[in-house]
Protein backbone atom coordinates (compact mmCIF):
# COMPACT_ATOMS: atom_id res chain seq x y z
CA UNK A 1 0.00 0.00 0.00
CA UNK A 2 1.32 3.48 -0.82
CA UNK A 3 1.78 5.30 2.71
CA UNK A 4 2.13 8.59 1.57
CA UNK A 5 -1.61 8.09 -0.26
CA UNK A 6 -3.03 7.35 2.71
CA UNK A 7 -1.48 9.74 4.75
CA UNK A 8 -2.47 12.31 2.71
CA UNK A 9 -6.56 10.98 1.98
CA UNK A 10 -9.03 14.09 0.92
CA UNK A 11 -11.10 14.07 3.73
CA UNK A 12 -14.01 14.63 1.58
CA UNK A 13 -13.52 10.20 1.73
CA UNK A 14 -13.43 10.34 5.01
CA UNK A 15 -16.79 12.54 5.05
CA UNK A 16 -18.30 10.45 2.28
CA UNK A 17 -17.64 7.07 4.34
CA UNK A 18 -19.34 8.65 7.08
CA UNK A 19 -22.36 9.37 5.35
CA UNK A 20 -22.46 5.77 4.23
CA UNK A 21 -22.23 4.64 7.58
CA UNK A 22 -24.75 6.67 8.97
CA UNK A 23 -27.52 6.08 5.73
CA UNK A 24 -26.77 2.26 5.20
CA UNK A 25 -27.66 0.99 8.93
CA UNK A 26 -30.93 3.94 8.78
CA UNK A 27 -31.97 2.23 5.53
CA UNK A 28 -31.67 -1.36 6.70
CA UNK A 29 -32.67 -0.71 10.21
CA UNK A 30 -31.04 -3.71 11.50
CA UNK A 31 -31.82 -5.25 14.97
CA UNK A 32 -29.70 -4.56 17.59
CA UNK A 33 -29.81 -6.51 20.81
CA UNK A 34 -28.74 -4.15 23.74
CA UNK A 35 -28.95 -5.38 27.47
CA UNK A 36 -29.08 -2.97 30.17
CA UNK A 37 -26.76 -1.82 32.25
CA UNK A 38 -26.66 -1.73 36.28
CA UNK A 39 -26.52 2.50 36.23
CA UNK A 40 -29.72 2.37 33.48
CA UNK A 41 -31.79 -0.89 35.04
CA UNK A 42 -31.20 0.87 38.70
CA UNK A 43 -33.66 3.56 37.11
CA UNK A 44 -35.90 1.01 35.89
CA UNK A 45 -36.21 -0.70 38.66
CA UNK A 46 -37.05 2.41 41.14
CA UNK A 47 -39.93 3.23 38.71
CA UNK A 48 -40.75 -0.27 38.83
CA UNK A 49 -41.13 -0.20 42.94
CA UNK A 50 -43.11 3.07 43.38
CA UNK A 51 -46.35 1.91 44.77
CA UNK A 52 -49.60 3.67 42.21
CA UNK A 53 -49.81 7.32 42.32
CA UNK A 54 -46.43 8.26 43.24
CA UNK A 55 -45.27 11.50 42.36
CA UNK A 56 -42.76 11.60 39.15
CA UNK A 57 -41.11 14.77 38.01
CA UNK A 58 -39.14 14.75 34.54
CA UNK A 59 -37.45 18.04 33.43
CA UNK A 60 -36.78 18.30 29.63
CA UNK A 61 -33.40 20.38 30.20
CA UNK A 62 -32.13 20.27 26.18
CA UNK A 63 -32.78 21.44 22.93
CA UNK A 64 -33.28 19.87 19.63
CA UNK A 65 -29.74 19.37 19.14
CA UNK A 66 -29.16 16.53 20.80
CA UNK A 67 -32.78 14.90 20.58
CA UNK A 68 -31.54 12.07 19.30
CA UNK A 69 -30.23 10.89 22.41
CA UNK A 70 -32.78 12.62 24.94
CA UNK A 71 -35.84 12.42 23.75
CA UNK A 72 -36.06 8.20 23.42
CA UNK A 73 -35.03 8.70 26.63
CA UNK A 74 -37.87 11.25 28.13
CA UNK A 75 -40.45 9.71 25.84
CA UNK A 76 -39.25 6.06 27.60
CA UNK A 77 -39.36 7.41 30.84
CA UNK A 78 -42.69 8.90 30.19
CA UNK A 79 -44.14 6.10 29.23
CA UNK A 80 -42.78 3.73 31.90
CA UNK A 81 -44.65 6.08 34.59
CA UNK A 82 -47.50 6.95 32.81
CA UNK A 83 -47.99 2.81 32.38
CA UNK A 84 -47.38 2.20 35.77
CA UNK A 85 -50.48 4.79 36.72
CA UNK A 86 -47.78 7.08 38.77
CA UNK A 87 -48.10 10.92 38.29
CA UNK A 88 -45.99 12.70 36.10
CA UNK A 89 -45.23 16.23 36.43
CA UNK A 90 -43.32 17.77 33.30
CA UNK A 91 -41.23 20.73 33.69
CA UNK A 92 -38.16 22.36 32.34
CA UNK A 93 -34.97 24.84 33.29
CA UNK A 94 -34.14 24.95 29.34
CA UNK A 95 -36.33 27.35 27.23
CA UNK A 96 -36.00 24.71 24.52
CA UNK A 97 -37.13 22.13 27.08
CA UNK A 98 -40.96 23.13 26.75
CA UNK A 99 -40.90 22.36 23.50
CA UNK A 100 -39.30 19.13 24.01
CA UNK A 101 -42.08 18.31 26.29
CA UNK A 102 -44.75 19.12 23.83
CA UNK A 103 -43.38 16.39 21.60
CA UNK A 104 -43.18 14.18 24.47
CA UNK A 105 -46.47 14.89 25.49
CA UNK A 106 -47.63 14.22 21.16
CA UNK A 107 -45.84 11.30 20.92
CA UNK A 108 -46.22 9.29 24.17
CA UNK A 109 -49.23 10.49 26.10
CA UNK A 110 -51.13 11.54 23.17
CA UNK A 111 -50.32 8.17 20.97
CA UNK A 112 -50.39 5.41 24.06
CA UNK A 113 -52.41 7.27 26.77
CA UNK A 114 -55.14 8.57 25.78
CA UNK A 115 -57.00 7.77 28.84
CA UNK A 116 -55.12 9.68 30.83
CA UNK A 117 -56.22 12.65 32.26
CA UNK A 118 -54.16 16.45 32.29
CA UNK A 119 -54.62 17.61 35.75
CA UNK A 120 -54.96 14.02 37.51
CA UNK A 121 -52.47 11.71 35.62
CA UNK A 122 -50.17 14.10 34.04
CA UNK A 123 -49.06 18.06 34.34
CA UNK A 124 -47.12 20.10 32.04
CA UNK A 125 -45.76 22.93 34.07
CA UNK A 126 -43.30 24.59 31.33
CA UNK A 127 -40.05 26.57 31.16
CA UNK A 128 -38.72 29.03 34.24
CA UNK A 129 -35.53 31.33 33.56
CA UNK A 130 -33.13 30.77 36.86
CA UNK A 131 -31.07 27.98 36.28
CA UNK A 132 -30.03 26.10 39.40
CA UNK A 133 -32.02 28.95 40.83
CA UNK A 134 -34.97 28.20 39.73
CA UNK A 135 -34.79 24.56 41.15
CA UNK A 136 -33.31 25.49 44.14
CA UNK A 137 -36.72 28.20 44.48
CA UNK A 138 -39.04 25.12 43.92
CA UNK A 139 -37.47 22.85 46.25
CA UNK A 140 -39.31 24.52 49.17
CA UNK A 141 -42.22 26.14 47.40
CA UNK A 142 -43.15 25.18 43.96
CA UNK A 143 -45.80 28.21 43.66
CA UNK A 144 -42.80 30.31 44.37
CA UNK A 145 -42.31 29.70 40.40
CA UNK A 146 -44.85 27.72 38.91
CA UNK A 147 -48.38 29.69 39.78
CA UNK A 148 -49.54 28.40 36.49
CA UNK A 149 -49.24 25.52 34.35
CA UNK A 150 -47.98 25.84 30.73
CA UNK A 151 -51.34 27.31 29.74
CA UNK A 152 -51.71 29.84 32.24
CA UNK A 153 -54.16 27.53 34.46
CA UNK A 154 -53.87 28.17 38.15
CA UNK A 155 -51.83 25.43 39.78
CA UNK A 156 -54.46 25.37 42.91
CA UNK A 157 -57.27 24.52 40.27
CA UNK A 158 -55.28 21.30 38.72
CA UNK A 159 -56.25 17.96 40.96
CA UNK A 160 -52.81 16.45 41.08
CA UNK A 161 -50.90 19.93 42.50
CA UNK A 162 -53.22 20.70 45.51
CA UNK A 163 -51.42 17.81 47.71
CA UNK A 164 -47.70 19.49 46.13
CA UNK A 165 -46.10 21.75 48.24
CA UNK A 166 -42.24 21.77 46.70
CA UNK A 167 -39.40 19.55 45.18
CA UNK A 168 -40.05 17.39 48.40
CA UNK A 169 -43.18 16.07 47.58
CA UNK A 170 -41.78 14.25 44.58
CA UNK A 171 -40.85 10.71 45.04
CA UNK A 172 -38.61 10.47 42.15
CA UNK A 173 -36.69 13.68 39.79
CA UNK A 174 -35.50 12.20 36.50
CA UNK A 175 -33.80 15.14 34.87
CA UNK A 176 -33.36 14.65 30.90
CA UNK A 177 -30.58 17.18 29.87
CA UNK A 178 -27.65 17.97 27.95
CA UNK A 179 -25.74 20.54 29.73
CA UNK A 180 -26.17 23.43 32.62
CA UNK A 181 -28.27 23.52 34.21
CA UNK A 182 -28.90 19.85 34.20
CA UNK A 183 -28.61 16.38 35.99
CA UNK A 184 -25.45 17.62 38.59
CA UNK A 185 -27.56 20.95 39.10
CA UNK A 186 -30.89 18.77 39.90
CA UNK A 187 -28.36 16.88 42.58
CA UNK A 188 -27.12 19.66 44.09
CA UNK A 189 -29.88 21.83 44.48
CA UNK A 190 -32.54 19.45 44.54
CA UNK A 191 -31.72 15.51 45.59
CA UNK A 192 -28.22 16.32 48.12
CA UNK A 193 -30.80 19.24 50.38
CA UNK A 194 -34.25 17.51 49.81
CA UNK A 195 -33.04 14.16 50.04
CA UNK A 196 -35.22 13.35 46.81
CA UNK A 197 -34.02 10.34 44.79
CA UNK A 198 -32.45 11.60 41.15
CA UNK A 199 -31.63 10.03 37.79
CA UNK A 200 -31.01 11.50 34.77
CA UNK A 201 -30.15 10.99 30.89
CA UNK A 202 -27.56 13.06 29.33
CA UNK A 203 -25.58 13.16 26.35
CA UNK A 204 -22.42 10.21 26.04
CA UNK A 205 -20.15 13.34 25.98
CA UNK A 206 -21.68 14.39 29.46
CA UNK A 207 -22.39 11.07 31.10
CA UNK A 208 -18.54 10.82 31.89
CA UNK A 209 -18.89 13.95 34.17
CA UNK A 210 -21.50 12.68 36.15
CA UNK A 211 -20.19 9.03 37.33
CA UNK A 212 -18.15 10.04 40.36
CA UNK A 213 -22.30 11.10 41.49
CA UNK A 214 -23.26 7.13 41.02
CA UNK A 215 -24.41 5.47 43.19
CA UNK A 216 -25.08 7.47 46.36
CA UNK A 217 -25.97 11.06 44.61
CA UNK A 218 -27.42 9.52 41.72
CA UNK A 219 -29.93 6.48 41.32
CA UNK A 220 -29.27 6.18 37.72
CA UNK A 221 -27.92 7.54 34.35
CA UNK A 222 -29.08 6.91 30.86
CA UNK A 223 -25.81 8.01 29.06
CA UNK A 224 -26.11 9.03 25.16
CA UNK A 225 -28.05 6.83 22.78
CA UNK A 226 -26.65 3.73 24.06
CA UNK A 227 -28.26 4.69 27.60
CA UNK A 228 -31.84 4.96 25.86
CA UNK A 229 -31.54 2.47 24.31
CA UNK A 230 -30.66 0.04 27.64
CA UNK A 231 -33.47 1.87 28.82
CA UNK A 232 -35.64 0.96 26.31
CA UNK A 233 -34.64 -2.80 26.63
CA UNK A 234 -35.95 -2.81 29.94
CA UNK A 235 -39.04 -1.54 29.12
CA UNK A 236 -39.26 -3.65 26.18
CA UNK A 237 -38.44 -6.79 27.79
CA UNK A 238 -40.48 -6.25 30.63
CA UNK A 239 -43.84 -4.66 28.55
CA UNK A 240 -43.29 -6.32 25.09
CA UNK A 241 -46.11 -3.92 23.27
CA UNK A 242 -43.24 -0.99 23.39
CA UNK A 243 -41.40 -2.89 20.97
CA UNK A 244 -42.66 -0.99 17.89
CA UNK A 245 -42.50 2.47 20.03
CA UNK A 246 -38.50 2.18 20.59
CA UNK A 247 -36.60 4.95 18.77
CA UNK A 248 -33.44 4.41 20.35
CA UNK A 249 -32.88 0.60 19.22
CA UNK A 250 -33.90 1.43 15.97
CA UNK A 251 -31.37 3.96 15.82
CA UNK A 252 -28.45 2.19 17.55
CA UNK A 253 -27.29 0.89 14.24
CA UNK A 254 -26.04 4.14 12.22
CA UNK A 255 -24.29 4.71 16.05
CA UNK A 256 -22.94 1.75 16.29
CA UNK A 257 -21.35 1.60 12.66
CA UNK A 258 -20.23 5.64 12.91
CA UNK A 259 -17.91 4.18 16.00
CA UNK A 260 -16.60 1.61 14.54
CA UNK A 261 -15.81 3.45 11.47
CA UNK A 262 -13.99 5.86 13.63
CA UNK A 263 -11.89 2.82 15.50
CA UNK A 264 -10.81 2.10 12.27
CA UNK A 265 -9.75 5.58 10.71
CA UNK A 266 -7.98 5.73 14.32
CA UNK A 267 -5.79 2.64 13.48
CA UNK A 268 -5.26 3.32 9.51
CA UNK A 269 -4.42 7.21 10.66
CA UNK A 270 -1.75 5.07 13.28
CA UNK A 271 -0.41 2.93 11.18
CA UNK A 272 0.37 5.78 8.26
CA UNK A 273 1.90 7.61 11.10
CA UNK A 274 4.07 4.36 11.93
CA UNK A 275 4.97 3.41 8.75
CA UNK A 276 6.05 7.11 7.83
CA UNK A 277 7.91 7.84 10.76
CA UNK A 278 10.09 4.22 10.12
CA UNK A 279 10.16 5.26 6.60
CA UNK A 280 12.20 8.94 7.99
CA UNK A 281 13.90 7.24 10.40
CA UNK A 282 15.86 4.48 7.73
CA UNK A 283 16.59 8.14 5.37
CA UNK A 284 17.83 9.74 8.53
CA UNK A 285 20.10 6.44 9.11
CA UNK A 286 21.16 6.35 5.00
CA UNK A 287 22.34 10.02 5.01
CA UNK A 288 24.13 9.44 8.69
CA UNK A 289 25.86 5.57 7.17
CA UNK B 1 -21.29 55.28 47.99
CA UNK B 2 -22.06 53.86 43.82
CA UNK B 3 -19.47 51.51 45.42
CA UNK B 4 -20.33 50.87 48.87
CA UNK B 5 -24.33 50.13 48.50
CA UNK B 6 -23.18 47.18 45.83
CA UNK B 7 -20.04 45.62 47.98
CA UNK B 8 -23.10 46.05 51.30
CA UNK B 9 -26.11 43.78 49.53
CA UNK B 10 -23.03 41.36 48.34
CA UNK B 11 -21.97 40.85 51.51
CA UNK B 12 -25.68 40.77 53.63
CA UNK B 13 -26.95 38.41 50.83
CA UNK B 14 -23.83 36.50 50.31
CA UNK B 15 -23.60 35.89 54.20
CA UNK B 16 -27.06 35.27 54.56
CA UNK B 17 -27.15 32.26 51.86
CA UNK B 18 -24.34 30.65 53.35
CA UNK B 19 -25.56 30.98 56.54
CA UNK B 20 -29.04 29.13 55.09
CA UNK B 21 -27.03 26.31 53.87
CA UNK B 22 -26.02 25.41 57.44
CA UNK B 23 -28.58 26.70 59.54
CA UNK B 24 -32.14 24.86 57.32
CA UNK B 25 -34.77 27.20 59.55
CA UNK B 26 -35.87 29.98 60.33
CA UNK B 27 -35.40 33.13 59.52
CA UNK B 28 -32.66 31.49 57.23
CA UNK B 29 -34.90 29.09 55.13
CA UNK B 30 -37.57 31.60 54.32
CA UNK B 31 -34.68 34.25 53.08
CA UNK B 32 -33.17 31.12 50.66
CA UNK B 33 -36.48 30.88 49.03
CA UNK B 34 -37.39 34.52 48.82
CA UNK B 35 -34.36 35.65 47.69
CA UNK B 36 -33.90 32.13 45.03
CA UNK B 37 -37.03 33.94 43.64
CA UNK B 38 -35.50 37.18 43.52
CA UNK B 39 -32.82 35.62 41.76
CA UNK B 40 -35.14 33.87 39.05
CA UNK B 41 -37.00 37.36 38.44
CA UNK B 42 -33.30 39.14 37.61
CA UNK B 43 -32.70 36.24 35.48
CA UNK B 44 -35.76 37.03 33.38
CA UNK B 45 -34.55 39.94 32.61
CA UNK B 46 -31.26 38.29 31.00
CA UNK B 47 -33.03 37.62 27.94
CA UNK B 48 -33.92 41.68 28.10
CA UNK B 49 -29.82 41.97 27.83
CA UNK B 50 -29.42 39.38 26.02
CA UNK B 51 -31.92 40.28 23.04
CA UNK B 52 -30.44 44.29 23.21
CA UNK B 53 -26.74 43.07 22.97
CA UNK B 54 -27.57 40.99 19.93
CA UNK B 55 -29.42 43.92 18.19
CA UNK B 56 -26.34 46.32 19.24
CA UNK B 57 -23.53 44.03 18.00
CA UNK B 58 -25.33 42.86 14.53
CA UNK B 59 -27.20 46.66 13.87
CA UNK B 60 -23.48 47.93 14.33
CA UNK B 61 -22.02 45.54 12.18
CA UNK B 62 -24.76 46.20 9.23
CA UNK B 63 -24.81 50.11 10.19
CA UNK B 64 -20.83 49.92 9.02
CA UNK B 65 -20.99 47.42 6.31
CA UNK B 66 -18.08 45.39 8.24
CA UNK B 67 -17.42 41.98 6.87
CA UNK B 68 -19.96 39.14 6.47
CA UNK B 69 -22.77 41.87 7.12
CA UNK B 70 -25.05 40.32 5.44
CA UNK B 71 -25.41 37.85 7.57
CA UNK B 72 -26.25 39.91 10.61
CA UNK B 73 -29.36 40.97 8.62
CA UNK B 74 -30.29 37.00 8.53
CA UNK B 75 -29.56 36.55 12.59
CA UNK B 76 -31.98 39.55 12.99
CA UNK B 77 -34.88 38.90 10.71
CA UNK B 78 -34.67 35.16 12.65
CA UNK B 79 -34.73 37.08 15.82
CA UNK B 80 -37.38 39.00 14.82
CA UNK B 81 -39.48 36.86 12.92
CA UNK B 82 -39.11 34.67 15.91
CA UNK B 83 -39.82 36.79 18.43
CA UNK B 84 -43.01 38.40 16.67
CA UNK B 85 -44.82 34.82 16.16
CA UNK B 86 -43.62 33.99 20.22
CA UNK B 87 -45.74 36.89 21.13
CA UNK B 88 -48.53 36.14 18.86
CA UNK B 89 -48.62 32.44 19.36
CA UNK B 90 -48.44 33.30 23.06
CA UNK B 91 -51.47 35.67 23.39
CA UNK B 92 -53.01 33.26 21.41
CA UNK B 93 -52.65 30.19 23.66
CA UNK B 94 -52.07 32.33 27.55
CA UNK B 95 -48.76 32.17 27.35
CA UNK B 96 -48.03 28.85 25.83
CA UNK B 97 -46.19 29.64 22.55
CA UNK B 98 -45.61 25.74 21.85
CA UNK B 99 -49.18 24.61 22.03
CA UNK B 100 -50.11 22.43 19.07
CA UNK B 101 -50.75 24.41 16.11
CA UNK B 102 -49.21 28.04 17.03
CA UNK B 103 -46.82 29.63 14.43
CA UNK B 104 -43.80 29.14 16.78
CA UNK B 105 -44.26 25.88 17.20
CA UNK B 106 -44.05 25.51 13.14
CA UNK B 107 -41.46 27.86 13.12
CA UNK B 108 -39.33 25.79 16.21
CA UNK B 109 -40.60 22.32 14.19
CA UNK B 110 -39.47 23.51 10.79
CA UNK B 111 -36.20 25.53 10.75
CA UNK B 112 -34.84 25.76 14.49
CA UNK B 113 -34.70 22.22 15.08
CA UNK B 114 -33.48 21.04 12.15
CA UNK B 115 -30.70 23.89 11.76
CA UNK B 116 -29.25 22.87 15.22
CA UNK B 117 -30.16 19.48 14.28
CA UNK B 118 -27.73 19.94 11.24
CA UNK B 119 -25.34 22.32 13.29
CA UNK B 120 -25.04 19.30 15.79
CA UNK B 121 -24.66 16.43 13.08
CA UNK B 122 -21.97 17.83 11.46
CA UNK B 123 -19.86 17.06 14.51
CA UNK B 124 -20.09 13.45 13.41
CA UNK B 125 -18.13 14.56 10.10
CA UNK B 126 -14.84 16.12 11.77
CA UNK B 127 -14.80 13.85 14.75
CA UNK B 128 -14.08 11.00 11.99
CA UNK B 129 -11.55 13.06 10.33
CA UNK B 130 -9.89 14.53 13.42
CA UNK B 131 -9.88 10.77 14.50
CA UNK B 132 -7.73 10.28 11.44
CA UNK B 133 -5.61 12.73 11.27
CA UNK B 134 -5.13 14.03 15.16
CA UNK B 135 -5.19 10.81 17.19
CA UNK B 136 -2.04 9.63 17.15
CA UNK B 137 0.06 7.49 19.46
CA UNK B 138 3.20 10.24 18.96
CA UNK B 139 3.86 10.30 22.92
CA UNK B 140 3.59 7.80 25.65
CA UNK B 141 0.69 10.06 27.30
CA UNK B 142 -0.97 10.21 23.94
CA UNK B 143 -0.80 6.24 23.58
CA UNK B 144 -2.52 5.81 26.88
CA UNK B 145 -5.31 7.91 25.70
CA UNK B 146 -5.44 6.85 22.62
CA UNK B 147 -5.81 2.63 24.04
CA UNK B 148 -8.56 4.23 26.44
CA UNK B 149 -10.37 5.89 23.92
CA UNK B 150 -10.34 2.63 21.38
CA UNK B 151 -11.60 0.25 24.56
CA UNK B 152 -14.09 3.19 25.31
CA UNK B 153 -15.35 3.24 22.01
CA UNK B 154 -15.25 -0.43 20.58
CA UNK B 155 -16.63 -1.58 24.32
CA UNK B 156 -20.43 0.53 23.22
CA UNK B 157 -20.32 -1.50 19.99
CA UNK B 158 -21.66 -5.03 20.21
CA UNK B 159 -18.12 -5.50 18.28
CA UNK B 160 -16.62 -4.63 21.86
CA UNK B 161 -18.25 -7.78 23.09
CA UNK B 162 -17.52 -10.27 20.05
CA UNK B 163 -14.09 -9.66 20.04
CA UNK B 164 -13.08 -10.57 23.61
CA UNK B 165 -15.56 -13.05 23.67
CA UNK B 166 -13.13 -16.12 23.88
CA UNK B 167 -10.77 -14.98 26.85
CA UNK B 168 -11.58 -17.72 29.36
CA UNK B 169 -13.26 -16.90 32.90
CA UNK B 170 -10.46 -16.52 35.28
CA UNK B 171 -9.42 -13.63 33.23
CA UNK B 172 -12.60 -12.19 31.77
CA UNK B 173 -11.53 -9.01 33.32
CA UNK B 174 -9.45 -8.47 29.98
CA UNK B 175 -12.78 -8.04 27.65
CA UNK B 176 -13.33 -5.32 26.11
CA UNK B 177 -16.93 -4.66 28.21
CA UNK B 178 -15.40 -4.87 31.58
CA UNK B 179 -12.14 -2.92 30.70
CA UNK B 180 -14.87 -0.09 29.61
CA UNK B 181 -16.72 -0.44 32.57
CA UNK B 182 -13.40 -0.38 34.92
CA UNK B 183 -12.29 2.69 32.81
CA UNK B 184 -15.77 4.43 33.64
CA UNK B 185 -15.51 3.55 37.17
CA UNK B 186 -12.19 4.10 38.64
CA UNK B 187 -10.00 6.03 36.02
CA UNK B 188 -12.79 8.49 35.26
CA UNK B 189 -14.43 8.95 38.28
CA UNK B 190 -10.99 9.71 40.19
CA UNK B 191 -10.04 12.09 37.70
CA UNK B 192 -13.58 14.16 37.44
CA UNK B 193 -13.67 14.07 41.12
CA UNK B 194 -9.99 15.26 41.82
CA UNK B 195 -11.28 17.92 38.92
CA UNK B 196 -14.72 18.90 40.74
CA UNK B 197 -12.69 19.14 44.02
CA UNK B 198 -10.31 21.42 42.81
CA UNK B 199 -13.29 23.67 41.13
CA UNK B 200 -15.06 23.52 44.12
CA UNK B 201 -12.41 24.92 46.01
CA UNK B 202 -11.69 27.69 43.44
CA UNK B 203 -15.87 28.73 43.40
CA UNK B 204 -15.59 28.86 47.45
CA UNK B 205 -12.02 31.36 47.11
CA UNK B 206 -14.03 33.25 44.48
CA UNK B 207 -17.24 33.61 46.50
CA UNK B 208 -15.25 34.83 49.51
CA UNK B 209 -13.42 37.67 47.85
CA UNK B 210 -17.06 38.58 46.51
CA UNK B 211 -18.81 38.25 50.04
CA UNK B 212 -15.49 40.08 51.80
CA UNK B 213 -15.18 42.59 48.76
CA UNK B 214 -11.82 41.94 47.94
CA UNK B 215 -12.47 41.36 44.26
CA UNK B 216 -13.82 44.17 42.67
CA UNK B 217 -13.54 43.38 39.50
CA UNK B 218 -17.31 43.48 38.51
CA UNK B 219 -17.49 46.90 39.47
CA UNK B 220 -17.61 49.04 35.91
CA UNK B 221 -15.03 46.77 34.49
CA UNK B 222 -11.71 48.17 36.66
Amino acid sequence: MDIERLRRIDRRWIFLLMAAGVWIPLLFRPVITVKPSPIVAAIFEKIESLPEGSKVLLSFDYGPSTVPENQPMAEAIARHVLHRRLKLYMDAAWATGQAQAEQCIESVIRTDFEDRVYGEDWVHLGYKAGNQGMINAILGGIRNLYTTDVAGKSVDEIPMMRDVQGLRDMSLIVDIGSGLPGVKEWIQFAGDPGNIPVAGGVTAVEALLLYPYYPRQLLGLMGGLQGAAEYEAALVEKYPEYLTDSKALTIMGPQYVAHLLIVVLIVLGNVAFFAQKRRDDRTRKGRAG
Amino acid sequence: MRRQIPLLITFFVGSMLVLAMFIPHEPFSASNDELSVWFDIIASFAFILGGGNLLRVHGDKIYRRRRDWIYSVVTLAGFFVMLAAGIVSGARAQGNAMSAGSLFAFLYDAAYAPMTSTMFSLLAFFVASASYRAFRAKTREATVLLVAAFIILVGRTPVGYYLTAWIPPPLEFLEIPNLFGWILAYPNTAGQRAIMIGIALGIISTSLRLILGIERSHFSGD
